[in-house]
C-alpha cells in the first residue's frame, strides 16, 4: 500500500519558508541606502560637449523618435559649423541610447543620475546651456569605454544574497 | 420539478487583479460552470507594426523592445534575424555566442515571471512570487551590466550586439550559475508537491495533443500537451545546433504540466549558458554594417523560440532605410486561440487559474 | 437566605468573590475595561505580527516606517480608514447594512468574556459552568452579520458570497465542536476554568487528532488562508464586504483578526494549557502561547495556496467529519474503559491512532476532481 499525498508536500513548504525567516531580507532601503547602478546606465539626461561637436546631426538621424533637433549654420569667413540650436526634449526620449552610439566624434553622452523629477513638463526640454558638459554631471560609461573608470562599480544582489548550500 | 436556469454573462473585466494586463474576458456562466469565453483584447494597442514603416531598421528595435517587455531580449533578437536573413549580413563567432548567452538568460527571467505570476493566482499569497522575483533580480543586474538598463535592454544590433560584455560579466556569470540549480530546487521543495496545488491545478484545463496542434499554440503549451517541437531543434537559428540539452514534455497537458515544463526547461537553460560560456571565443562582437541600412528589394521571416513560444517577424522592405511592412507573429495571440477550448466546463476559480498559466503578455497580444 | 424566586440581589452580594474588594459590579468593570483594552491592543499587535512576519518570510521588510519597527502601522490604518468616505449603495436596507458590521464584530470581543488569562477569580470575567457551549453558540452569531452584509449590499455577487461563507461556515462547525467534546470529556467539565486546572499535561499531547482538526476547522471558520476564498484578491467577486467603506469596512478587518485572536485563546486554553507554566506571571503566558498559535496561522497562511469552493465542502464533510467522529469514539473509549489509566499511556497511543488515520484518509484524496455536478 502506497501512501502518498498524506500532507508531505504541505509540510515540506512550510520548511522553506520556516528558513527564510532567519535569513536576512534584500530590500535596500531607499533613500537612505542606496545601491550603484550599472556605469553603463543610461539616465534620462543627455551631456553635450560642444567642442567637439561638429553639427553633422548624425545623432538627430540616428534617434527614433526625433527627440533632437539641431540648426547648424555655416561661417563661412572661417570655414566652420556652428550649431545654434541644439535641443533635446528629455521626456520624450526613451533612452534607448542609439544618438550616442552613432555620434562618430564622442561628442554625446548619456547621463549617470535618475533622480531628475520636475514639476513641469516644459522643464524636461533641455537647450544648449542645459545639456552642456560640465564637472558637476557625471557621465555615464555607455559606448564609452574610456568613462569607465570614473565610475564605481555597480552592486550587485548576487554578492549580497550569499546563502550556503 | 426541475429549476429552470438561463445562462448569463459575467465580465472579467479589464482592471485584472493578476498581474497580466489589461484584457477582457466575457464569461457565460450557467450557475457556476463556464459555457462559453470569448476573450476581448485591443486595450494596448499601440500600433508597433505601423510606427515600424516609419523608423529606420536599426530605429525599429527600441521598437521591438516593447512588444513582450518581459522577455525584451528575444524580441530584439527575432527582428534582427529577420532583417540579416533580408540583407544577407554575417555576424561575427563572439556576438553568435553573446546573444545565446543573453537570449537564454532572458528565457529563465521570463520564466520566473510566468511561474510567479501562475502560483499568485493559485492562491499562494505572494510568497512564492517574491522569491522567483529575487532570483530574476540577479538576471537583471546581469542585464543592466551589459546594457545598462533593466527592462527594456536594445542590446542586440543588425549584425552583432551593440557592446562587448565588461569583464566582470563573466565572472558573476559563472556564480549565478553556481547558485541558481539551489533555488530552482527550493521552488520545487516549496509547491511541487504541494497537496493542495496538486488539488487546484492537475486535471484543470487539459488540452490534448491535437487540439493543441490544431489550434497553432507553441511555447512551453505545446510542449506540455506531449508534443515534442521546439524552434531551437526543429529549425535552429544562430548557432543553437552547437550546444546539446533537451526538450521537456509535459504528458497530459493540464495546468500542472504546463508548470512543471517550465520548470525543466530553466535548468535547460542552465546547461545551454554553461555550455556557451565554455565556448565564447574572443573576437568583434559587431559586423561592419553601414549606418543606415539598405537591404535589396525582397522579403524574410525570421522566427525564434521564444520564452511565450515562437515569435516570428516578416519584413518586406522596398530598398528604402525603413521597412515597408513589420508584421510580428505574436506568440501570445496564437496561444489565445486555445483558451475557449481549455476553459468550457470549468468554474470561474478554474479559470483564472488555466487563463494564468497559458501566461500571456497583453503587450504582445495587441501590439 | 433562599431567596425568593424574584430578583436576588442578596444571592449576588453574598456570592462575592472573596478576593475582590468592592463587590460584583466593580469586578465586572474592571474586567470589561481590561479585556476591551487588551483585545483591541492584541490585535493590533496581530495585525503587525502577520505583517511583519509575513514579509520576513518572503525574504523583504515588512512595515517599519511608521514608529519603531513599525508598531504603529496598525494605528496609521485605523486613522486612514476612519477618515475615508462612508458609501451606502442607493438600494441598500439601510438598517442591515448598519447593523451587519457590528452583528459581526460584537461575538468575536464576547468569547473573551469566560476565557481565563489568570489563575483565580480576577483571571475571568465569568466562570459559566458552560464556559465552552457559550463559545461555541456565540462564535456562530458572527456568521450572521456575514450574511446580513452580503444581503445588504444589494449586490447579487455579494450575496453569492455571503452564502459561500455560510455554508462554509455552517459546515465546519461540526467537526469543530466534536473536536472540543473530546477534551471535555478527559476534562470532565464544560467550564473553561475547569479545563485549564485539568491539564497537568497539555492536551495537545492527549489529544493530537482533536489538536489538527481543530486547527483546520478554526482556520476555516475564520476564512484564514488556506480557506480564504470569500475575500480573495484573485477570486472574480470581492466578498460580502464590497460594498463597505471606511468604518465599517474597518470593523470587518477588525472582526477577521479578533476571530482569529479568539480562535487561538480558544486553542490555547483548551489545547496548550491556558496561563499555566513555571517561572512567568500567568497571563504572560497566555499572551506567549496566543502569539505562537497565531504564528502558526500567519506561517501556514503565507506557504499555502487556496483551495476552490467545492474543494473546501469536500475537506469539510469527507475528511474533517469522519476523523471527528472515530476521535471522539476512541477518547470515550479511552476516558471509560482506562478511567485510571496513567496519561502517559494515551499520548502514544493517541498519536500513533492520528498518524494512522491520516494516512488512510489520504488514500481518498483523488486528483483531477474538478468537474462539477450541478
Amino acid at each position: 500500500m502506497k501512501f502518498e499525498r498524506y500532507g508531505k508536500g504541505i509540510a515540506k513548504g512550510l520548511t522553506v519558508t520556516i528558513t527564510h525567516l532567519f535569513r536576512h531580507p534584500i530590500t535596500t532601503q531607499y533613500p537612505e541606502q542606496r545601491l550603484n547602478t550599472s556605469r553603463r546606465f543610461r539616465g534620462n539626461e543627455l551631456i553635450w560637449d560642444n567642442i567637439k561637436c561638429t553639427g553633422c546631426s548624425t545623432c538627430a538621424k540616428a534617434c527614433p523618435q526625433g527627440a533632437i533637433q539641431i540648426i547648424t549654420s555655416v561661417n563661412l569667413g572661417e570655414n566652420q559649423y556652428k550649431v545654434e540650436k541644439y535641443e533635446v526634449d528629455t521626456g520624450y526620449c526613451i533612452q534607448c541610447g542609439l544618438c550616442v552610439e552613432s555620434c562618430p566624434f564622442d561628442a554625446l553622452f548619456l547621463s549617470y543620475d535618475y533622480e531628475r523629477a520636475k514639476y513641469r513638463r516644459q522643464e524636461l526640454v533641455m537647450g544648449k546651456e542645459g545639456l552642456l558638459l560640465s564637472d558637476k554631471k557625471q557621465l555615464s560609461a555607455y559606448a564609452r569605454p574610456k568613462v569607465e573608470a570614473t565610475l564605481p562599480k555597480q552592486t550587485l544582489l548576487l554578492n549580497r544574497d550569499k546563502v550556503e548550500k | 420539478m426541475a429549476i429552470k436556469t438561463e445562462p448569463f454573462v459575467i465580465n472579467i473585466g479589464p482592471v485584472h487583479p493578476s498581474t497580466h494586463g489589461v484584457f477582457r474576458m466575457r464569461a457565460t456562466l450557467d450557475g457556476e460552470v463556464i459555457v462559453d469565453l470569448e476573450p476581448v483584447f485591443g486595450y494596448l494597442h499601440r500600433g508597433i507594426e505601423k510606427l515600424a514603416e516609419e523608423r529606420t531598421y536599426t530605429g525599429v528595435i527600441p521598437l521591438t523592445d516593447r512588444l513582450d517587455y518581459i522577455a525584451s531580449m528575444s524580441n530584439n533578437l527575432a527582428y534582427v534575424l529577420a532583417v540579416e536573413k533580408l540583407a544577407g549580413i554575417a555576424v561575427p563567432e563572439r556576438a553568435e555566442y553573446l546573444r545565446v548567452i543573453m537570449a537564454e538568460l532572458q528565457r529563465i527571467a521570463a520564466y520566473l515571471v510566468a511561474i510567479g505570476a501562475f502560483l499568485n493566482e493559485c492562491g499562494a499569497f505572494f510568497t512564492p512570487f517574491l522569491y522567483m522575483f529575487r532570483e530574476r533580480e540577479k538576471i537583471i543586474d546581469l542585464f543592466e551590466m551589459v546594457s545598462g538598463q533593466r527592462l527594456l535592454y536594445n542590446y542586440m544590433r543588425v549584425g552583432g550586439v551593440s557592446q562587448d560584455i565588461p569583464e566582470e560579466f563573466l565572472p558573476a556569470l559563472g556564480e549565478f550559475l553556481k547558485q541558481m540549480p539551489r533555488f530552482i530546487d527550493e521552488y520545487d521543495r516549496l509547491l511541487k508537491q504541494n497537496e493542495i496545488l496538486l488539488a487546484r491545478a492537475k486535471g484543470i484545463g487539459i488540452l490534448t495533443k491535437e487540439k493543441a496542434v490544431n489550434c497553432s499554440v507553441s511555447g512551453p503549451v505545446l510542449r506540455a500537451s506531449g508534443v515534442k517541437w521546439d524552434i531551437r531543434k526543429a529549425d535552429p537559428y544562430s548557432i543553437y545546433d552547437r550546444f546539446e540539452f533537451e526538450i521537456p514534455t509535459g504528458e497530459v497537458g493540464d495546468c500542472y504540466d504546463r508548470y512543471r515544463v517550465r520548470i525543466e526547461e530553466m535548468r535547460q537553460s542552465l546547461r545551454i549558458i554553461e555550455q556557451a560560456m565554455e565556448q565564447i571565443p574572443s573576437g568583434a562582437v559587431k559586423s561592419e554594417v553601414p549606418h543606415l541600412i539598405r537591404p535589396p528589394v525582397g522579403e524574410a521571416y525570421a522566427h525564434i523560440e521564444a520564452p511565450k513560444g515562437e515569435l516570428g517577424f516578416y519584413l518586406v522592405s522596398d530598398n528604402s532605410i525603413a521597412p515597408y511592412r513589420c508584421h510580428i507573429r505574436a506568440p501570445s495571440l496564437m496561444n489565445l486561440t486555445a483558451l475557449r477550448e481549455m476553459v468550457i466546463g470549468w468554474k470561474i476559480q478554474d479559470a483564472i487559474i488555466i487563463f494564468g498559466s497559458i501566461d500571456i503578455t497583453v503587450g504582445e497580444v495587441d501590439r | 437566605m433562599i431567596a425568593s424566586p424574584s430578583l436576588n440581589l442578596e444571592h449576588y452580594w453574598q456570592t462575592l468573590p472573596p478576593d475582590w474588594p468592592g463587590g460584583f459590579w466593580w469586578h465586572w468593570l474592571v474586567l470589561t475595561v481590561i479585556i476591551i483594552a487588551s483585545v483591541l491592543t492584541l490585535v493590533m499587535g496581530y495585525i503587525w505580527i502577520e505583517r511583519r512576519g509575513m514579509a520576513r518570510m518572503q525574504a523583504r521588510l515588512g512595515p517599519n516606517r511608521v514608529g519603531p519597527f513599525g508598531l504603529l502601522q496598525p494605528v496609521a490604518d485605523a486613522i486612514k480608514v476612519l477618515i475615508k468616505e462612508d458609501i451606502v449603495p442607493a438600494n441598500a436596507d439601510k438598517i442591515v447594512h448598519w447593523l451587519a458590521p457590528v452583528i459581526a464584530f460584537a461575538p468575536a470581543l464576547m468569547i473573551f468574556a469566560v476565557i481565563p488569562f489568570q489563575s483565580g477569580t480576577a483571571g475571568r470575567l465569568a466562570d459559566l459552568n458552560i464556559g465552552i457551549l457559550y463559545v461555541v453558540a456565540i462564535g456562530s452569531v458572527s456568521t450572521v452579520g456575514v450574511f446580513m452584509a452580503g444581503w445588504g449590499s444589494n449586490n447579487k455577487y455579494s450575496l453569492l458570497g455571503a452564502m459561500r461563507n455560510v455554508a462554509a461556515v455552517v459546515s465546519y462547525e461540526i467537526p469543530l465542536v466534536l473536536a472540543i467534546i473530546g477534551v471535555v470529556l478527559i476534562a470532565g467539565s464544560l467550564s473553561l476554568n475547569q479545563i485549564v486546572l485539568a491539564q497537568d499535561i497539555p492536551f495537545i499531547l492527549l489529544q493530537p487528532l482533536g489538536f489538527l482538526l481543530f486547527f483546520i476547522a478554526g482556520c476555516a471558520e475564520i476564512n484564514r488562508s488556506p480557506f480564504d476564498l470569500m475575500e480573495a484578491d484573485s477570486e472574480l467577486v470581492a466578498g460580502f464586504h464590497t460594498e463597505y467603506s471606511g468604518m465599517k469596512f474597518a470593523l470587518f478587518y477588525l472582526a477577521e483578526y479578533a476571530e482569529a485572536l479568539a480562535i487561538s485563546a480558544i486553542i490555547t486554553t483548551l489545547f496548550l494549557g491556558g496561563w499555566r507554566g513555571p517561572l512567568l506571571p500567568p497571563w504572560l503566558w497566555f499572551v506567549l502561547k496566543v502569539i505562537i498559535v497565531f504564528s502558526v496561522m500567519v506561517w501556514t497562511r503565507t506557504t499555502l495556496p487556496r483551495v476552490r469552493i467545492d474543494q473546501l465542502m469536500a475537506l469539510a464533510w469527507k475528511f474533517l467529519l469522519p476523523l471527528a467522529l472515530i476521535n471522539l469514539l476512541i477518547t470515550a473509549l479511552e476516558v471509560l474503559a482506562w478511567p485510571e489509566a496513567l496519561p502517559w499511556v494515551m499520548i502514544p497511543v493517541n498519536i500513533a491512532i492520528m498518524v494512522v488515520l491520516v494516512l488512510l484518509w489520504s488514500r481518498f484524496f483523488k486528483l483531477g476532481w474538478g468537474r462539477v455536478e450541478v
